[in-house]
């Protein structure tokens, strides 16, 4: 992978800094080109809301987790590096869970154990060994936020086209009249795999260098 | 807990409610380490032992020293993230070595998505699962069996597929990932159909 190369310059917001911040939104998308983080958000595409929400905190939980790993990198053995790593996230993650618990209580309950496995997501401590453990703190800031902003886009995407087609409905407002019927295999789990396949069918369509060739 | 429970929470933990395939838990291992059986047969194999050793070990944990009548008297649940993921590290990096010691060439092939194995969702979606649902301490045993079970099945099956789906003509853009996803949707629809079995 590219991104691993130590990213340096004097500017806050240079050429390279404004690379690792657009990347992830495409070229080097965490979940459709790396394959990480799929696993803790798709069941909560089934809706727009929730998939907002869930984006938000991994934004959150990865930017801070990066800088704050970053800071510590020199600091840190590496034989225990993950359980460090892990109790940064979690840390984060009890943050995120306990200001949903106590101010949307209903959204709280609809993500129900999927707001812990935020921890699990594989972007956040792929991101850790990959970037932040050998990299600046501004940088590595900029990489959290970066993928994190490219995993909502995709989650997003998919929550989009589940709601739409599944209920004719985009945050929860009733788009198309009575005489849609919902598409019930759109609520269903699958629908939210066949879709990222046909994204990552699209997007590999248009970039041919991200074809697979094996 | 009767056999015949234990075995029906067996069943439903593996196929009906299988990790994978109706909750998307694992997935980051699941598709990346798919491309050959024999790796994956591996990476299944590490997953049922570490699912049936946290799950247990944190059911431990929750009662007797986080729940209100635990070791420090007060309601620490808040903390169970944080246990829960420090457990789960701990026993992950204990496979870490062993493998390492007595299979160089497994410990090689599994690469980066050994440590991963902490952050497999499947592992604390167990603890998670756990907990939500109050299971007791034989269920909690059986259910982290059975939802490893769940997925060293649904890996293996995968794998097997990618290989042979190497010899088809998919559509370029289509080939490798997206094709895992396409086809992992339509594993979770049969899967579907295992809805309702009871013993």
């Amino acid at each position: 992978m590219a991104d691993t190369a130590t990213a340096s310059s004097g500017t806050l917001m240079g050429k390279k800094e404004r690379r690792l911040l657009t990347d992830p939104f495409n070229d080097n998308n965490p979940i459709t080109v790396q394959v990480l983080g799929i696993c803790s958000a798709l069941a909560v595409t089934s809706a727009l809301k929730p998939s907002l929400v869930m984006a938000i905190a991994v934004v959150f939980v990865c930017a801070f987790s990066n800088l704050a790993i970053s800071l510590l990198r020199k600091g840190i053995p590496g034989r225990i590096r993950m359980i460090v790593q892990l109790t940064v996230i979690a840390a984060l993650v009890t943050l995120v869970e306990q200001s949903l618990k106590a101010f949307q209580y209903d959204l709280y309950k609809q993500l129900s154990v999927y707001v812990g496995l935020i921890i699990t997501n594989c972007i956040i401590m792929g991101r850790l060994e990959a970037f932040a453990m050998g990299n600046k703190p501004w940088q590595s800031f900029l990489d959290g936020v970066g993928n994190g902003v490219g995993y909502g886009v995709i989650l997003l995407a998919v929550a989009f086209f589940r709601e739409f087609l599944g209920k004719g409905q985009i945050f929860g407002y009733q788009l198309l009249g009575e005489w849609y019927v919902g598409n019930a295999l759109m609520l269903a789990p699958p629908a939210a795999m066949f879709i990222i396949g046909l994204i990552i069918w699209f997007q590999r369509a248009r970039n041919t260098e991200l074809v697979d060739v094996s | 807990m009767s056999f015949i429970d234990a075995l029906n929470l067996f069943i439903k933990a593996s196929f009906i409610e299988n990790m994978v395939l109706a909750y998307f838990l694992g997935m980051c291992s699941y598709l990346a380490v798919s491309k050959s059986v024999s790796t994956a047969f591996g990476l299944g194999l590490a997953v049922i032992f570490v699912l049936s050793i946290t799950l247990p070990i944190n059911w431990l944990v929750l009662n007797y020293v986080l729940a209100e009548g635990g070791v420090f008297g007060t309601d620490l649940t808040f903390l169970k993230l944080i246990v829960f993921i420090a457990v789960i590290a701990s026993m992950v990096q204990l496979v870490e070595m062993v493998i390492e010691r007595f299979s160089p060439s497994l410990y090689n092939s599994l690469g980066i998505f050994l440590p991963l194995i902490t952050v497999n969702c499947a592992i604390l979606g167990g603890s998670l699962f756990m907990e939500a649902r109050e299971y007791n301490f034989g269920e909690a045993v059986v259910f982290g069996v059975g939802s490893g079970f769940g997925f060293f099945l649904a890996i293996v099956a995968i794998a097997a597929i990618r290989e042979k789906i190497r010899y088809s003509h998919v559509p370029a853009p289509l080939r490798g990932l997206g094709i895992a996803f396409i086809i992992t949707g339509l594993m979770g629809i049969a899967f579907m159909s295992f809805m309702g079995i009871k013993l």
